[in-house]
């Protein structure tokens, strides 16, 4: 005979507001089977959890509704509560008048009766609750980290220097990211090559760090604890073994000389030349070439092997292949970061007609000094020291008609620093910021922005600009001064444009690879925005930095070292837990039709042989893998000899809820 | 392709050379055109500045009169802008096209495109054809295409250029041999609407156009749009009054310039209902 309490919850005034809490457990307790029924202002605070243990024990209840929010926001938290007080957590049932009741109505009392009819339907449910034990898996202890910029390396350090083994994955052919781009930092103004190498190098001599640059990710098989990660290392054509970091044979490369070389350096974003066999930039990790098969000669037309002939370590090898290795890990971080749109995408800025419009981070290298012009600003087009400079903020960022709706984030502060450096750098020169709005929310952020205004000179236009166009070697730049209600034009020698932060290209295509959602720009989503902020919907996957939104160096940093916690959590057990409420196969009644394995999202469905005694095969049916299924019940609805039972979710429980409604 | 022409009320009247010339181009090129019978103004301006739903029915007017046409053909940028955006309108949305029946008492699903002669010239017929037809090549004038605010935009219901750098003038004009300048002055507003409000912002709008094309090496200016037409010709005297620059710049259909290139007569172009003078174009063109 069950005995269910049920516990209302008046969320503050969220719940109380429209629903009549005292008479929804007023009918509750009418309800049969229901033994008690109580409302409380906060049921999730420790006098309203203590509610419900007390209850249990006085009233020998046999299971719990708590009514009160999403099961996403508190069903962890009132299973615990049912478990202290002897009963097991998977009795314990939420009725949600929050989100699908008091938040979405305005009239109390027909809020007050849909919040009695949900509470019926789950004590109705609650009934026919069983209780289920946790799945034990087993854990391999060690992690993969996409990405090999700051978060990637942060992430990696950290899971490491926690005592753990890990794998950095980087695509390109050295690790840093966009960080090892950047001149200086803000609002300290730290030399970013400064505080980025010396953990770059930290990566390479890590002892537990397996560093595969070159590299992607090409499949992912398993689940938490237990993946099997499949990885291409693309032919560098250098022995990374053999090669000793000497350059001659870039030096030597006939497509590197300056003057004949078309191929655009990638690291300063096109501002310089670069040879086919190259290390991106003198910094880099591994501090080993890579051939560019595309632009090199011998791979187009067979002619030339210069590099081979010069290198003295004998490392260059045209024959070397792609190497495809697999891993076993326990957990993935993602770490791959973001891109800027590209400053052609604005016509009325030029479409990329105009040498001389450039974004952010080409401004990141034109300050550095192991950018193109030595960290002189020199402008692209005829190499002058630009008098005047335009920065344009929210190129693309808020912005519906030509880029993205959201803030790109890190703009106006990068901004406000490209004008100080300037300043720093061209003592007479003007630096004009057109902006939106200054969004400088953080420690020593906006006094950094004030240092730009009033210390360094840099004059800030409030409002947009409407075209800007080449005449007689200079920019003139058309906008609106909208604080003063007047047209501005302003004849610029250079002008950098904010462009927005994007995801990468492929971020969808990894996301889908991973099974982690991602968003409609392409960022990856997290589990839960405030409480479950480096964890996604896909366990044992986790996020740090700009893939998941844009966002800052400290910012950024913070997250890998939460993802890193979190993945040494995980490492903390050699077993983890999972919730019960996976699916079960009743291995009588399967016919091996396999619709299951089809609609399974996840891939759980593993086929499995009944033989007889003597070991003669009988059939093959379907067996749920407990350590990949997510218990989203799609096998459960599709089997058409109703032979998968989705724990926490069976036939018994939906259909008691579904015959309780309107009743 | 059949094309049902709109001729637009203001190429009956202070443009007329505009539809003259249309019509000799069009003539030359093969270009089939048959007037729509009965066609009514499309309502711009005063109609969409007063009631949504006239300047939808007004356009619907003439739109339901188009039989058997694969396309309506335009040449003011105005006449076109309206047209194009009741058809699209009428297009998508089904409840204006029954308020339209009920005001206007015509039935128009916008189902026959309406379409620009710059983009028909371009995109039908291409540039390699006008070449071909060329027989007084415009070569040595140097020309500045003036599209003008209204042409390309808005973008979503235009789309047959780009909007912030558009080339198809460019393309029409150098076919027939002119040499078409970079200028950044193509899509501005000329100011026409603010004519009898503001003459001052007007007359600082025209000069900006002017010295730009002047700056650009340009020797004429060729447009699409009966208003700018009139801004720029007539207001070069105002310009000299207030900026005391005497720019002297023939301001041309770019129909009349094509019309020059493929031989057809002066007087079918209308070349003498123009305030500046072409007369330096045209001796350009005859020493060439």
């Amino acid at each position: 005979m069950a005995r269910v309490g049920v516990f209302i919850c008046h969320c503050g005034e969220n719940i109380a507001r429209t629903v009549d809490c005292a008479r929804v457990a007023e009918y509750a307790a009418t309800l049969p089977g229901v033994a008690h029924a109580v409302d409380y202002r906060y049921m999730c605070s420790d006098p309203g959890q203590r509610l419900i243990e007390t209850a249990i024990r006085e009233h020998g209840l046999t299971g719990v509704v708590v009514a009160s929010c999403s099961p996403h926001m508190h069903e962890v938290t009132f299973r615990r509560t049912v478990a202290r007080a002897g009963l097991n957590p998977f009795l314990c049932e939420m009725a949600n008048i929050r989100e699908q009741c008091s938040w979405v109505h305005e009239d109390r009392e027909a809020a007050t009766a849909k919040a009695c009819e949900l509470v019926r339907l789950m004590v109705e449910k609650v009934k026919w609750n069983t209780a289920l034990e946790p799945i034990h898996v087993p854990v391999t202890r060690k992690a993969l980290v996409i990405g090999g910029g700051i978060a990637g390396i942060q992430a990696a350090l950290d899971i490491a220097n926690g005592g753990r083994e890990v794998i950095l994955v980087e695509k390109g052919p050295s690790i840093g990211g966009h960080m090892a781009q950047l001149s200086e930092t803000f609002p300290t103004l730290d030399c970013s090559q400064c505080i980025m190498t010396p953990r770059m190098v930290e990566v390479k001599n890590h002892p537990n760090i397996t560093l595969y640059t070159y590299a992607e990710v090409e499949k992912v098989d398993g689940y938490i604890g237990n993946f099997a990660v499949t990885i291409r290392k693309k032919a560098r054509c250098v022995d990374e073994a053999l090669c000793t970091g000497c350059g001659e044979c870039q030096s030597k490369c006939p497509q590197g000389k300056l003057k004949t070389s078309v191929i655009p350096n990638e690291f300063d974003l096109g501002l310089s030349r670069r040879p086919a066999i190259y290390v991106p930039f003198p910094q880099a990790v591994p501090n080993v070439p890579v051939i560019d098969k595309e632009h090199c000669r011998y791979f187009q037309d067979g002619k030339c092997g210069v590099c081979q002939k010069v290198c003295p370590a004998k490392a260059v090898d045209f024959t070397q292949t792609d190497q495809v290795v697999t891993e076993q890990v326990g957990a993935i971080v993602v770490a791959t970061g973001y891109d800027v749109m590209s400053s052609g995408e604005y016509g009325e800025y030029g479409g990329g007609r105009y040498p001389d419009v450039i974004d952010g981070l080409q401004f990141e290298r034109l300050l550095s000094a192991s950018g193109p012009t030595g960290g002189e600003v020199k402008r692209p087009s005829d190499g002058k020291v630009p008098e005047t400079v335009v920065f344009i903020a929210c190129a693309g960022s808020r912005d519906r008609s030509h880029g993205v709706p959201y803030c790109s984030k890190i703009c106006c502060m990068y901004t406000a620093k490209h004008a100080m450096l300037y300043k720093h750098k061209v003592h007479h020169g003007q630096a004009y910021v057109f902006y939106m709005d200054i969004r400088a929310g953080g420690k020593n952020y906006d006094e950094f922005v004030r240092r730009a205004i009033e210390e360094e000179g840099a004059v800030y236009l409030r409002g947009r600009v409407s075209r800007l166009y080449q005449k007689d070697g200079q920019l003139i730049v058309k906008g609106a001064d909208t604080l003063s209600g007047q047209p501005v034009e302003i004849a610029a020698d250079l002008v950098v444009l904010a462009t927005a932060i994007q995801a990468r290209p492929g971020s969808d295509a990894l996301a889908q690879m991973l099974k982690v959602p991602y968003d409609g720009y392409g960022f990856l989503s997290e589990a839960h925005p405030k409480l479950r902020p480096v964890e996604t919907n896909s366990a044992g996957v986790y996020l740090a930095g700009a893939c998941q939104a844009p966002k800052d160096i400290p910012e950024t940093v913070a997250q890998a070292s939460a993802a890193a916690s979190k993945v040494l959590g995980l490492f903390s057990m050699e077993q983890m837990e999972r919730e019960p409420t996976v699916s079960v196969v009743n291995e009588r009644t399967c016919i091996g039709c396999f619709d299951c394995e089809r609609v399974c999202p996840f891939g759980a469905i593993e086929h499995r042989e009944i033989r007889d005694r003597r070991g003669n095969l009988l059939k093959v049916v379907s067996h749920v893998n407990e350590g990949v299924c997510a218990g989203c019940g799609a096998c459960a609805t599709t089997c058409r000899s109703g032979s998968i039972e989705l724990r926490g979710y069976t036939d018994e429980q939906v259909f008691a809820q579904i015959a309780a409604v309107g009743v | 392709m059949s094309y049902a022409y709109f001729p637009g009320c203001s190429q009956q009247g202070m443009a007329a050379e505009f539809d003259r010339s249309a019509r000799s181009v069009c003539d030359r090129l093969g270009i089939a055109l048959s007037e729509i019978p009965d066609w009514v103004c499309c309502g711009a301006t005063p109609a969409h500045a007063t009631s949504h739903l006239l300047s939808i029915a007004l356009p619907a007017l003439t739109l339901a009169k188009v039989k058997d046409a694969d396309a309506v053909a335009t040449v003011c940028a105005a006449c076109y802008s309206r047209l194009r955006i009741a058809s699209h309108e009428l297009r998508e949305d089904a409840e204006l096209r029954a308020r339209v029946k009920e005001a206007a008492g015509v039935e128009c699903a916008g189902e026959v495109p309406v379409r620009h002669l710059l983009d028909i010239l371009c995109n039908d017929l291409g540039v390699a054809a006008i070449r071909e037809r060329v027989k007084r090549p415009l070569a040595g004038l140097k020309v500045a295409c003036y599209y003008g605010c209204l042409l390309m935009r808005p973008p979503k219901v235009v789309a047959f250029d780009d909007p912030e750098n558009p080339r198809v003038m460019d393309e029409v004009l150098a076919a027939a041999g002119a040499e078409c300048v970079e200028w950044p002055y193509k899509t501005e507003c000329c100011g026409a609407s603010l004519s009898l409000a503001r003459p001052d912002v007007v007359c600082k709008l025209a000069n900006d156009i002017l010295r730009e094309a002047r700056d650009a090496g340009a020797h004429v200016i060729a447009v699409a749009c009966p208003l700018c037409h009139t801004n720029l010709d007539l207001r070069q005297a105002d310009v000299a009054r207030q900026y005391g620059v005497r720019y002297e710049m023939p301001v041309l259909f770019f129909t009349q310039l094509l019309g020059l290139a493929l031989g057809v007569p002066e007087k079918g172009l209308g070349l003498n209902r123009l305030i500046v003078s072409p007369k330096p174009v045209l001796e350009k063109l005859a020493a060439a």
